[in-house]
């Protein structure tokens, strides 16, 4: 039995680094996210054993080879599907999905918002670099309007989803955005994802520094950040700017808008509410942007608590085990059934 | 016939009656041939069922299209198929009567309901003429009976308004068959109490219409002789009667508990596999979990999840469901994970024929993936039989940690048998022990895991499931080293690996039973070679050639991949070999290529089981050439 069996309380990044060579291209955004997941899973106190990362294809799929947990690389899209397999058999171990703007939102895309709607208890990692990459610079359903590809040399005409409203849409009971340049943000958000009972997504805008390089960097550039970055706080006014001089209110119509704050006053604001059952407000917060280049909100933008898939499919196994545990010869012998007698019978059947 | 004198006592014995309900799909058919069957196989008859309905839940009323029908042999010897021509068919509408009239036989038993032959009806059904007195029912015992208004009459005092009240008119049809064979009726009564006990006026309407029934036959002139057929002797045990997919779903729970682990049963909605999740979904006091998934790949995908986590992870679906699945059963080809795929064959291609029967997906259930991608296939020859597959099944996935698919069909599905059913307990163990250790050490001495190092006898690779310590790792679909399942793009390691996955399923061929052909006088002039549920028609078909003296062997194939290891040495005794089939000829060719064996193909692709006359036919024609 190797070392790992006993529970350590000084786990490492080390620990949940697998021997595997990381294979992605020298400055991609991935290498961050792996390191920040790699830095988090020791801080969460969690075993290797007990943590299953389940992917499907794509270079973000990779991740799960890279580290040291259980680890399943499925098929293109499907990895929520699978995943829900895995917290079905085993619901005390804690599943990770992570995917793509390609493998989660187009070819899974139906996996993706049914397993929040479900609300398995999945912590669920989109890496969205806005292209499609391992196949070499197609649009993504995430790309910019208009923009040139192989596969649109004359711009795509495809309007892209912004995954935080459609996991909204689903009804999932944790959305949330961070970015591949700011790991201390992303390992406060993957971490609350991660203690969040239920479907936890999380949208991480990536780097893709070869087909897709600085898609991000109108609002994740170190100075940019201030300006063009809102970062939601819990039961806080939504401000942002570098003196913090803009801020967020809602419309007659319930839609978000930026406003100065010195023109309303700070008693005009939205004051952050991510536990509100409904989820209008969080989907109006991520109407902000339609794309990574005006001010765009991250951190949380709803976590509420609403019943676990798994659990409550449990919970009904336990009630009907409680009110007697199933018998197999009893059940196959239910309804009528009937004896036919051996040769030393009379011949006659008798009706049972 | 002016005789309105009582019946007469003494009831016409008969050795089987083939008896068809044919009615529009709102009139409960299916529900009355399901309660004739209960009550027969109660009384001690063999049986045999075949439902047929049409795909709409609710087609045009009155039209040929909407027709449904069910029919039932019983017998009182152990018999094989739901007969071939039916002996006494009830119509209950022109539409039904058109639909079903030329399978009738010569001199058969019609009673149709006299109400629904008006006009309108008439002209749906295409009838430029009244069939009830134009005289072309001439050839046959025709009973023409007001079941509509008789059923309003008898239900007057239930509460019921007449419109409401005329929708019993199938309990009338069915308390007029009951008294036909002489049918206990205590059991009809205390169904109807229990299955409308929350409606006091519907059960009391059907009760009143199924005693109105009874009794017209009883009084009337019109059946002057109830047939009885006596009680069947089959081998000595309990019985009870039990569907395809009711088998299917109690094997998989039966495999379940000798391996020890919950099912995960996930599904889309699919007809005719739905009824499997219908009956686990009822189950979870036995720790069944069921997921009715959003799609048919989510469906799969859930189950390797599961299988991967270590539960018994089982889907099911027909023909448009298996397309769907093609990769995802690849991907458990590769991850070499335990798997059940169950496929309710039905009529294709595309939605095709999805309420009829076919056996058009044998080639898809071996071949159907990219890439070489080698899978066990099973396939049920009899309703009860499923039941047996379903844990044969299981026993092969989890020695071997391999998907297998599990064929079935329409016909098995909704079809019904008596089953003397096993005792749990005397069922073998067949679980395999989950990996608990590292299995392969590195040269510096670090004790590792390896999840492709294999089991030298079965190729199997070993099954470590999350939360084990010490053997957390990584696998997937893309190609792995041999032994450490590292990803490995290598040449000359794809090729091993391609050929270990080969051998690993081949090598399950010494692991199953060897072929039996029954041949009681070898070796025969002919050999009847089957897959699947034309198990039924050929055992009456050989039933019928043998009493003609005629030398005929059959053989019957459970397992389709690998082949028992005796397979070919059978096949080459014999000068003729008939492959009947209802596709085009999928085991003929595997069997043809396989072999080199001049294996000849009988085809019917219609939505129907082959009639043993059919089989018969074919075979008297090889044996005279």
């Amino acid at each position: 039995m190797s070392d790992t069996t006993t529970l350590r309380p000084g786990l490492t990044r080390k620990d949940f680094a697998s021997d595997q060579e990381v294979r992605w291209c020298p400055g991609c955004g991935d290498y961050s996210v792996l390191a920040a997941v790699q830095l988090l899973l020791p801080e969460l106190g969690v075993r290797p054993e007990t943590q299953v990362f389940v992917s499907g294809i794509g270079c973000s799929s990779r991740f799960p080879y890279y580290l040291h947990t259980y680890g399943l690389h499925s098929i293109h899209g499907r990895a929520p599907a699978v995943a829900t397999g895995v917290a079905l058999a085993r619901p005390d171990l804690d599943v990770w999905v992570v995917t793509g703007d390609g493998d989660g939102l187009s070819i899974g895309g139906n996996h993706l918002i049914h397993a929040l709607r479900r609300n398995v208890n999945l912590t669920i990692l989109l890496f969205n670099n806005q292209i499609y990459g391992l196949t070499k610079v197609q649009y993504s359903p995430t790309s910019e309007l208009g923009k040139v590809t192989k596969s649109s040399p004359s711009g795509t005409v495809d309007h892209p989803f912004n995954p935080v409203s459609v996991a909204l849409g689903a009804e999932a009971s944790f959305v949330a955005r961070t970015h591949d340049m700011d790991r201390r943000h992303m390992m406060e958000v993957i971490g609350r994802a991660h203690r969040h009972r239920g479907a936890a997504f999380v949208e991480i805008y990536q780097n893709c520094n070869v087909f897709n390089d600085g898609a991000f960097e109108d609002i994740t550039a170190k100075d940019r950040r201030a300006d063009m970055l809102i970062d939601l706080r819990h039961g806080e006014p939504v401000r942002f700017g570098a003196d913090r001089s803009r801020g967020v209110r809602l419309n007659a119509f319930g839609e978000a808008e930026i406003v100065s704050v010195d023109e309303v006053g700070e008693d005009a604001l939205v004051v952050h509410d991510e536990r509100r059952a409904d989820p209008s407000l969080a989907f109006a917060l991520s109407r902000l942007a339609s794309g990574p280049h005006e001010p765009t909100p991250i951190g949380v933008f709803r976590a509420v608590e609403r019943p676990v898939y798994e659990l409550a499919l449990q919970a009904q196994i336990a009630a009907a085990t409680e009110r007697g545990p199933g018998d197999l010869q009893r059940l196959i012998e239910s309804g009528h059934t009937w004896e036919v007698p051996g040769p030393d019978g009379d011949g006659e059947q008798r009706v049972g | 016939m002016t005789d309105t004198t009582a019946p007469s006592a003494t009831a016409q014995t008969l050795d089987r009656v083939v008896l068809r309900f044919a009615g529009d799909s709102g009139d409960g058919m299916q529900l009355v041939g399901d309660r004739f069957t209960d009550v027969s196989a109660l009384f001690g008859n063999d049986l045999a069922t075949l439902p047929n309905y049409p795909a709409e839940i609710r087609a045009p009323a009155g039209t040929i299209a909407g027709v449904s029908s069910f029919q039932v042999q019983i017998a009182d010897f152990d018999i094989a198929t739901p007969g071939d021509a039916p002996n006494v068919l009830v119509a209950m509408n022109p539409a039904a009567l058109r639909a079903n009239i030329d399978d009738l036989m010569p001199g058969g038993t019609l009673i149709v309901n006299e109400d629904a032959f008006e006009e309108r009806n008439l002209a749906k059904a295409g009838y430029a003429s009244n069939p009830l007195t134009d005289g072309s029912l001439d050839g046959y015992r025709v009973h023409a009976v007001p079941m509509t208004t008789m059923t309003i009459e008898a239900t007057k005092d239930s509460g019921a308004k007449p419109r409401d009240a005329e929708r019993s008119k199938n309990f009338f049809a069915l308390g007029l068959v009951c008294w036909m064979f002489s049918r206990p009726v205590q059991p009809l009564f205390d169904w109807i109490d229990e299955r409308f006990g929350r409606s006091p006026i519907v059960r009391d309407a059907n009760r009143a219409a199924f005693s109105a029934g009874y009794h017209f036959g009883e009084t009337t002139e019109l059946f002057e002789t109830p047939y009885v057929v006596p009680p069947a002797r089959l081998p000595p045990g309990r019985y009870r009667n039990v569907s395809g997919n009711l088998a299917l779903a109690y094997g998989i729970l039966a495999a379940a508990h000798h391996a020890k682990l919950a099912v995960c049963y996930a599904s889309y909605p699919i007809t005719p596999a739905s009824d499997i999740l219908h009956e686990l979904s009822r189950h979870k006091a036995l720790g069944v979990r069921t997921v009715q998934a959003e799609d048919e790949i989510a469906a799969i995908s859930i189950a390797i999840g599961a299988a991967f986590a270590g539960a018994l992870g089982v889907t099911a679906t027909s023909g448009p469901g298996m397309d769907l699945k093609a990769e995802a059963l690849g991907l458990a080809v590769s991850l070499e994970l335990p798997l059940l795929v169950v496929d309710v064959q039905r009529g294709g291609p595309s939605t095709g024929l999805p309420t009829k029967t076919e056996q058009s997906d044998l080639l898809l259930a071996l071949y159907g993936r990219h890439g070489e991608a080698p899978l066990p296939v099973v396939a049920a020859r009899s309703p009860s039989h499923c039941f047996d597959v379903a844990f044969e099944a299981a026993r092969i996935a989890l020695r071997y940690r391999t998907p297998v698919v599990i064929l079935s069909d329409g016909y098995l599905a909704n079809g019904s048998e008596p089953w003397r059913f096993p005792r749990i307990a005397d069922l073998p163990d067949i679980s395999v022990p989950f990996a608990t250790e590292p299995n392969h050490t590195d040269d510096d001495g670090t004790p590792r895991f390896w999840p492709y190092q294999r089991d030298p006898e079965t190729l199997a690779r070993p099954w470590a499931v999350p939360g084990t310590p010490g053997l957390a790792h990584r696998i997937g679909g893309l190609e792995k080293e041999d032994g450490s399942g590292n990803v490995n793009y290598e040449p000359a390691n794809h090729e091993r690996m391609t050929r270990l996955r080969a051998a690993k399923i081949a090598g399950i061929a010494a692991d199953i039973p060897p072929a039996v052909v029954d041949d009681p006088d070898p070796p025969a002039d002919l050999l009847i070679v089957g897959w699947g549920s034309t198990w039924g028609p050929i055992q009456a078909a050989l039933g019928g050639l043998r009493a003609d003296g005629r030398r005929v062997a059959h053989l019957h194939l459970t397992h389709l991949n690998p082949f028992p290891v005796n397979l070919g040495e059978i096949l080459r005794r014999y000068r003729r070999i008939l492959v009947p089939e209802m596709n085009l000829g999928q085991l003929s060719r595997l069997l043809r290529s396989e072999y080199l064996v001049d294996a000849r193909g009988l085809s019917k692709v219609q939505g129907l089981p082959f009639r043993a006359s059919e089989i018969a036919a074919r075979a008297l024609q090889m044996l005279e050439s």
